[in-house]
């Protein structure tokens, strides 16, 4: 929740961001605490799309909050407008993102998140393209 | 003179394509289903582009059959109902263009009605003394919410799940035990043969008084508690039948007992004695059966939506878009298709 804070504070417009990881290791918890540095407002809160498959969120920077879990193909992603989603000055965050890893754009963010204990969680944060490397680059300065 | 209204009901907001047509929105003269569920199992779950693709191929028959059905014409229709929100934005703009084009072409007005809004109304289908005001429990694979109903159109949020909604933790930790999709009925199933005490996986409660709820932590119990290091550990293939049965009722026992629970809160925080239960996962006997024993014991009336109208339908569309045309709460031909409820915390 304080990492995803810290990075929800620093989102760009036009960032794409593919969360991996099993079930209940918390990635929709991980975008939680994106919105709440990204300055969505008490009212709104962000629940699983496993269902909708997208939710959108209003903060400082407009959020797309997508979930592939249901998926059969990435193309199945692209029908939905993924290609416009990515294009615009939103940011996208993309859940199950391994699923339709051939669809995504060549410079994004990836945050792998592995279960080390019932309450304990790994991170691996990788960035590709420029931005987005000097953005995992400057997240030595994060503290929880 | 007594004059009636027909309305023409239409949903198509996520996995079934519906169309119904409702007299004065108590008498159902038609209600059509084709679910996708066969389709979509092999996927373990819904897929968009299949399932719009699919109510593009069914509406016209469905609209047909609704009709039909109810020794209707086209001309006998004095509205068109259709859900506009919340779901899936493709799948909705099927039905709700379908719908303009009807409204315009039959020259009917047109209501937007809200899924939602629908389940906690659809008690009151059929019934000659609508049961308000209550207090609306609605649980699907989709939303997990808790309402004060004060009349067909007047819905209020008391609480809803900050995360998972319950029918996604059945569905997901049916995934997890390895039983199939849907999830919901699997579970209840297995669990029949399993000791509902077996594991104590967290009631999550939040504050106090909230009304609010959260599946998300029970969902990671379940998967740490069969392949993380707890008391099975190592893997669904280390676990018996006996193992799985016991994990599936302990699991369905814990959500059970967080619905029930928050639906005796909003009850003692609002003062009223009327509850319903609607929402896909209402055909759950065990959630049925709790909901209805502590209604029971405080004296309360427990009314739960017919089976038909638990699970996605147009007959309650048709019959809360009744009301919404009573009250001018009719829409243009420019009516949005939106994935998110109107409904927000009052």
């Amino acid at each position: 929740m304080a990492l995803g804070s810290w990075i929800g504070a620093r989102l760009w417009p036009g960032l794409t961001i593919g969360l991996v990881g099993q079930l209940g290791t918390g990635k929709t918890a991980l975008v939680q605490g994106m919105a709440k540095g990204n300055g969505l407002s008490d009212d709104q809160h962000v629940t699983s799309p496993t269902f909708t498959l997208i939710n959108e969120y209003a903060g400082r920077v407009l959020v797309y909050h997508l979930d592939t879990y249901r998926l059969a193909t990435p193309g199945e992603l692209a029908a939905l407008g993924f290609d416009e989603m990515t294009a615009g000055d939103a940011v996208v965050v993309v859940e199950w993102a391994d699923r339709v890893h051939s669809i995504l754009p060549d410079e994004m963010m990836w945050i792998e998140i592995t279960s080390t204990g019932e309450r304990s969680r790994a991170f691996s944060i990788r960035g590709l393209g420029d931005r987005a490397c000097d953005f995992v680059r400057s997240m030595s300065a994060w503290r929880s | 003179m007594f004059i009636m209204t027909t309305v023409l009901g239409i949903e198509t907001s996520c996995d079934e394509t519906a169309v119904a047509v409702v007299d004065d929105g108590i008498t159902v003269r038609s209600n059509i289903v084709a679910s996708q569920i066969e389709l979509h199992r092999k996927y373990g779950g819904v897929v968009p582009e299949i399932a719009s693709r699919a109510h593009i191929e069914n509406l016209d028959t469905i609209v047909q059959d609704a009709l039909d059905k109810a020794d209707c014409e086209p001309s006998d229709v004095d509205v068109i109902a259709v859900t506009n929100r919340p779901g899936l934005v493709p799948a909705l703009l099927i039905g709700v263009t379908a719908a303009k084009t009807l409204s315009w072409a039959w020259q009917c007005p047109l209501v937007g009605v809200d899924h939602i809004h629908a389940h906690a109304y659809s008690p009151a289908i059929g019934l000659p003394q609508p049961p308000w005001p209550a207090v609306a429990l609605i649980v699907s694979g989709g939303h997990t919410s808790l309402f004060r109903v004060e009349g067909p159109a007047d819905v209020h949020l008391l609480g809803a799940t900050l995360d998972d909604a319950a029918g996604e933790a059945f569905d997901k930790v049916a995934t997890i035990l390895g039983l199939p999709y849907p999830g919901g009925p699997a579970i209840e199933q297995t669990a029949k043969e399993g000791d509902a005490k077996a594991v104590d996986f967290p009631r999550t409660m939040l504050k106090r008084d909230s009304l609010d709820f959260s599946f998300s932590g029970i969902k990671t119990a379940v998967r740490y508690h069969i392949h993380g290091h707890g008391k099975i550990s190592g893997g669904l293939e280390k676990c018996s039948p006996s193992d799985i049965a016991n994990v599936a009722a302990s699991f369905q026992q814990a959500v059970v007992d967080v619905l029930v629970n928050k639906a005796m809160l909003a009850v003692a925080q609002t003062g009223l004695s009327n509850v319903i239960l609607g929402g896909g996962v209402a055909a759950n006997s065990v959630l049925r059966g709790a909901l209805e024993e502590a209604c029971r014991n405080r004296a309360l009336n427990f009314i739960a939506a017919p089976w038909a109208y638990c699970t996605d339908n147009a007959a309650m569309i048709a019959a809360l878009g009744y009301h919404m045309w009573l009250r001018g709460k009719t829409a243009g031909l420019d009516l949005d298709a939106l994935a998110n409820s109107s409904t927000r915390v009052v």
